[in-house]
């Protein structure tokens, strides 16, 4: 991971808003991260704490309105939020695309398998139907899935969930882009699927040199597959930091309630004992807690954080975190680093 | 075993299971029977019926039914059966033009009005329901008013009269078909909205289409004969079965076969658009299984 380099895509005080009959929901207030060329970053946090609207936000596939976007989405220096929907349209697919949650969902059933990968094909790179099926055969073929000549033809009821994803990989990645958004690509799928498609992704990665942002609220898919790991709650960054030191020294609570609630088999700690969890729920966007966010589930928390949203603390290049707790340390350690 | 599995994978048909659904209801394949007659008629008529069905014979004028003319003759001496051959073909033909003025104006409309909602949505839902507040055919009784009597002009008011229908029955399902995660992600591949309304909409909102056309035809066959029997649809001497029954009304005490059997033909075709409606009904949904 080059630090130095330019990152690929560069979030700057993103803030995704809807305007619904009940009120303003702030789905994502105010984030910022940076994806470097051929990382994969993860971005983890519970159901409901604005991951997927970040992702989407990003290709603006939300309806506006309902839906607001504010802030900077730099694409190679480029701000997003400031194209024309005909330019942002050319990004789509060619530049940055995105796997979906649900494969069984997410293939249109009338139209063959073929057609459907061959779509972004013939969008962008001006092919013709038959180049482009070839093109999609291909594809077919490189994310394995058997005879892709016939099953190409086919529809997606003749596919099975993880077939279906790697169609879905097949369709993100046939005009090679350069980031792919993959939301939460596996939770669909059986475990022994999951751990297929993770490594195909991860194959596919190395061979390409695509930037992934992985969303998933499965640590243990982080692990394997993530380099660097923002953690989001309730709409807001909490932790940034190398894959190995969040899960040495996770330093928000949050992230260590999070890393608690794994279930670790035949670790001597933790047989007998219960497993922890984080008591309470995402707040509603629409009431978030004043002060900070997570205060009302927090075990460590202090007068100051019902009362002070905490400010976003660098601890070194890599790490930061939005915590009152660091905030104490980070004074004593007299400003360790600030970016 | 296997191989019976490849080869299902290799060969199956969506077409082959939809006739194997609609061939188990008797029903609906009695309308299309019917309906195939129909169309075969109007295709021979002039093999069916040899001779012009519009030249008058006043020596022959309202015989009862022989074997000559197998369901008697009108008030000028033409054979009844042959004007009802012929006039198929004008209710075919009208069937036809109805439902393409139908659905070249209401498809499109239905698609835009439901998939990009907002101002656009809303004029066109207003003047949809201006139009759906009138009864059908009484808007195309005042089209006609507007537009003059004849074939063409008949076929273009009830045509607009239907294309409201179109419009209602296409957004609704659009409604639903927009949001499903398929239509993001063929928007996520960055797809032009033409090619997602086209490709990735409009063949799964073609079941109801499919559905609502063969009843439209069956109500068009029946407004044109209403239009006819008020003698504002097709012109005389045109066979068509409404303007037929209009003119046998004065005649239908002393000699109702002239009124009865092209009110029966009217019947007979309506009926059988409406089973064949049901008929695809069924067939074509994909939760009814064999």
């Amino acid at each position: 991971m080059s630090e130095q380099a330019k990152p690929l895509l560069e979030i700057k005080e993103l803030h995704t808003r809807f305007h619904t009959l009940d009120g303003i929901v702030k789905a994502v207030d105010g984030i910022d991260f940076e994806v470097y060329q051929g990382e994969t970053l993860g971005l983890v946090g519970e159901s409901g704490c604005g991951k997927s609207v970040t992702a989407l936000s990003i290709l603006q596939l939300l309806p506006c309105p309902p839906a607001e976007i504010q802030g900077r989405i730099l694409f190679e220096g480029k701000n997003l939020l400031d194209l024309d929907q005909e330019d942002v349209r050319k990004i789509r697919g060619n530049d940055i695309s995105m796997i979906f949650q649900e494969p069984m969902t997410s293939l249109n059933p009338v139209l063959r398998i073929g057609e459907q990968i061959s779509e972004s094909a013939k969008v962008h790179k001006s092919m013709t139907r038959q180049e482009a099926w070839r093109w999609a055969v291909e594809m077919l073929r490189m994310v394995q899935i058997p005879e892709p000549g016939s099953r190409s033809r086919q529809y997606p009821h003749k596919f099975s969930g993880g077939m279906r994803q790697r169609a879905m990989i097949a369709m993100a990645l046939s005009c090679n882009p350069r980031l792919i958004l993959a939301d939460e690509p596996t939770t669909a799928l059986d475990v022994t699927i999951q751990a297929q498609i993770m490594t195909l992704l991860q194959r596919l990665k190395d061979d390409f040199k695509t930037a992934i942002v992985l969303i998933t609220h499965d640590l243990g898919v982080i692990a394997e597959m993530a380099s660097r790991v923002v953690v989001m709650y309730a709409g807001k960054v909490v932790e940034e930091a190398p894959i190995k030191e969040l899960f040495k020294d996770p330093r928000h609570p949050y992230t260590q309630g999070l890393l608690g609630s794994i279930p670790v088999i035949g670790r001597k700690e933790q047989t007998g004992r219960r497993l922890q969890e984080i008591p309470g729920i995402v707040p509603s966007p629409m009431e978030t807690p004043l002060g900070c966010r997570f205060h009302p589930r927090c075990h460590k928390v202090m007068n100051r954080c019902c009362e002070q949203e905490p400010p976003m603390i660098h601890l070194n290049e890599h790490r930061r975190v939005s915590c009152w707790l660091e905030a104490d340390s980070v004074v004593k350690e007299s400003q360790a680093g600030s970016r | 075993m296997l191989s019976w599995t490849r080869e299902s994978v290799m060969t199956e048909n969506p077409y082959r299971r939809i006739w194997a659904k609609f061939k188990r209801n008797k029903v609906a394949l009695v309308g299309g029977v019917l309906i195939l007659i129909y169309v075969l008629s109007a295709f021979f008529a002039p093999v069916l019926f040899p001779g012009n069905p519009s030249a008058p014979n006043l020596m022959r004028s309202l015989e009862s039914p022989t074997l000559k003319d197998p369901l008697g003759t009108d008030e000028l001496g033409r054979s009844i059966l042959g004007r009802i051959i012929y006039g198929s073909r004008i209710s075919l033909l009208i069937a036809v033009g109805v439902v393409s003025v139908g659905i070249i104006l209401g498809i499109p409309l239905g698609l835009v009005s439901g998939y990009y909602g907002g101002k656009i949505d809303f004029g066109i839902q207003r003047i949809t329901d201006t139009m759906l507040a009138f009864p059908g055919f009484l808007l195309a009784l005042a089209l006609v008013a507007v537009l003059g009597v004849g074939l063409k002009n008949t076929v273009i008011s009830i045509g607009i009269s239907m294309v409201p229908l179109y419009i209602r029955l296409v957004r609704g399902c659009v409604l639903s078909v927009r949001e499903e995660d398929y239509i993001e992600a063929a928007r996520a591949v960055g797809t032009r909205d033409v090619i997602i309304l086209l490709r990735h909409i409009l063949p799964n909102v073609m079941v109801p289409i499919t559905v609502q056309t063969s009843l439209s035809m069956g109500m068009a066959i029946l407004f044109a004969a209403g239009l006819g029997f008020l003698g504002i649809g097709v012109q005389p001497p045109t066979p068509e079965w409404g303007t037929m029954l209009g003119s046998a009304r004065s005649y239908l005490f002393y000699a109702p076969h002239v009124a009865t059997f092209p009110g029966i033909a009217i019947f007979l075709a309506v009926l059988s658009f409406n089973l064949l409606g049901d008929g695809l009904r069924d067939a074509l949904d994909p939760r009814f299984k064999i």
